[in-house]
């Protein structure tokens, strides 16, 4: 045992610095949270309280619980499908050797990846406001409407709206993805399709698609994961509402553990219950994820040999 | 097949083609002009007086204001908050590039007592959602004192993101060749001078892949500094500062304008200058 650790001393004292630090915030994280869902836990300085599973049993019966739950899947299944079928569109046109301007449109195509997401939530409260915002000024002048819409502050269009920000904002990186994927399809499979007659639509449904399907599920669990997180969005953009017509998930945790309403007591162990039922549809999807390429990878060698 | 190879097909051939890329060219430039246009619309506006925003909808600042810059800087203390974002972003990204560097090395390359538990516990955190563990770590954070200051806000801000480093690493150093890391043993080279002469030297694309997402992370962060920074206004990041302004002043579009762009100009400044290590290191993380 002893001759063990000393045989690896090196190797352990290398792995040392990272282990601290993603003991106190990876893994303590975790084991904590499901400590906290057990309590219940009103602040940083009182009491807990063992309830047991009591938390989980009031979230499966709170409304506004489920309202949020519903929200985030909305989110999820309105942006995905959107995002990945714009962003491969997108990923095609650029693919092509010819095109000389490819770089630029990248480039522009992925600025808003780079750009602070509060500061993208505050551009678009401006551009979207029905005061002298300029996407009402241009629908207006198009004689599309015939007065202002609050994109943000009606109930109805509030999700659309946020939904088209973030698919706006994420696109590029989807784009990166697929390009990647792209460029994985060796030339001759373009050149015999090529001598085929076979393009545009056909090509990429027929020949392309199947070639880059592993990688297909791999981007759609990757973006699936990517729109389960929307907390800064949707914060620096509506705060939830109005009348919490766009709390999801995140911001239901938040706003219950950190009582940013009017008068409310923090819970926090209530706020932990949720974020572990959470985090346990998160880990679900991971591993959807992982299955799912691993099938879909043996099925395209199949396929290939 | 025959029209393939006729003269008429080579000349018009070419054509057509020339034909269809003008096309697609132009159709996907009027899709990155609307693109970027808020881009484009949040510059010329942070230029313009507040009066000349609602009487002038137009791209063309008249004035050319640049109060808007000086207002957002000193009074909504964008300057400050610059400072706070610049120290957490520096800090984080030499804290996470050492410690996943040295674990990814470890673990990808040497077979030891407690290798494959960890390694595995890394991977299945990956996908965690921010949302589940704020809770622990801000208490984590006031326990040790922590939870209002920089310092703090820095070494959670590194320890949030370093799993997915730990595992691009780990990938790297795997498949990087024995001979090298042997021949220096060889000479009595020590275990640790082999890493950092050796080993971390062959492994640069993936430092800057690493050193990229991370400022890409620490810049962008909302949820970790806005619980941080909740006690404590003066240490706000730029994303909550911007937030905090717009909470405070909502009137003050040009102000706004103003400090958006402030936050934005250094992050799409490195992009735009290292584009090529962006892009490839993304493209890596659906390659692997």
């Amino acid at each position: 045992m002893f001759e063990t650790l000393h045989r690896y001393r090196y190797h352990y004292l290398m792995l040392l610095p990272g282990l601290i630090l993603g003991g106190m915030f990876v893994f303590y994280p975790i084991f904590a949270a499901c400590y906290y869902a057990m309590h219940d836990w009103s602040g940083f300085n009182s009491d807990k309280v063992f309830v047991g599973l009591g938390n989980f049993v009031k979230l499966f019966n709170d409304p506004i619980f489920w309202d949020a739950f519903r929200r985030s899947l909305i989110f999820l299944l309105g942006t995905v499908p959107l995002q990945m079928t714009v962003s491969l569109v997108l990923a095609v046109l650029l693919n092509n050797q010819l095109l000389k301007m490819s770089t630029w449109f990248r480039t522009m195509i992925f600025l808003p990846v780079v750009t602070p997401v509060a500061v993208i939530g505050i551009i678009w409260t401006f551009l979207l406001s029905p005061f002298n915002g300029p996407v009402n000024g241009l629908l207006l002048d198009l004689g599309l409407i015939s007065r202002p819409v609050d994109f943000l502050g009606s109930t109805d269009t509030v999700m659309p709206s946020v939904i088209g920000v973030y698919v706006w904002k994420w696109l590029g990186i989807t784009m990166i993805y697929w390009l990647a994927a792209l460029q994985t399809v060796p030339d001759d499979v373009y050149d015999s399709a090529k001598l085929d007659r076979c393009r545009g639509a056909k090509l990429v449904w027929y020949i392309i698609l199947p070639i880059v399907l592993p990688f297909a599920i791999a981007i759609t669990l990757i973006s699936a994961v990517g729109a389960l997180n929307v907390f800064p969005l949707i914060m620096s953009m509506t705060n939830g509402g109005p009348f919490f017509a766009s709390e999801v998930m995140e911001i239901f945790i938040y706003r219950t553990a950190f009582a940013t309403g009017d008068g409310s007591i923090p819970r926090l162990g209530y706020a932990a219950a949720a974020g572990v039922f959470f985090g346990f549809v998160v880990l679900s999807l991971t591993i959807a994820q992982a299955i799912a390429t691993r099938r879909a990878r043996s099925g395209a060698r199949e396929i290939s040999s | 097949m025959r029209s393939r190879h006729s003269p008429l097909r080579i000349v018009y051939g070419d054509h057509r083609a020339n034909w269809r890329i003008g096309l697609v060219s132009a159709f996907l430039t009027v899709i990155c002009l609307v693109w970027i246009y808020p881009f484009v619309w949040m510059i010329s506006t942070s230029l313009k007086s507040n009066n000349e925003m609602f009487s002038n909808p137009g791209l063309i600042p008249q004035s050319w204001a640049t109060e808007n810059y000086v207002r957002a800087w000193t009074e909504a203390n964008m300057g400050a908050y610059f400072f706070n974002t610049l120290i957490v972003t520096v800090g984080s990204v030499v804290i996470v590039t050492t410690c996943t560097s040295m674990l990814g090395y470890v673990l990808g390359r040497y077979r030891f007592p407690g290798r494959n538990i960890l390694f595995f516990s890394f991977v299945a955190t990956v996908f965690i959602p921010q949302g589940f563990t704020i809770i622990p770590v801000f208490e984590l954070l006031s326990r040790l004192g922590l939870s209002s200051n920089l310092f703090g806000l820095t070494i959670a801000t590194s320890g949030h993101a370093m799993v997915i480093f730990v595992v691009l690493f780990a990938g790297y150093f795997a498949q990087l060749p024995r001979e090298l890391e042997e021949a220096a043993r060889v000479d009595g080279v020590s275990f640790l001078k082999i890493f950092w002469y050796v080993m971390l030297p062959l492994a640069r694309p993936m430092v800057v892949t690493v050193v990229i997402m991370q400022v890409l992370h620490a810049w962008n962060d909302f949820l970790l500094p806005l619980v941080v920074t909740l006690a404590n206004p003066a240490i706000r990041t730029l994303s909550v500062g911007i937030y905090a302004f717009k909470g405070e002043q909502f009137i003050d579009w040009t102000g706004m304008a103003a400090a958006a762009t402030i936050s934005i100009v250094p992050i799409v400044a490195l992009f735009i200058l290292l584009q090529r290590y962006f892009i490839n290191g993304l493209a890596g993380a659906v390659k692997g």
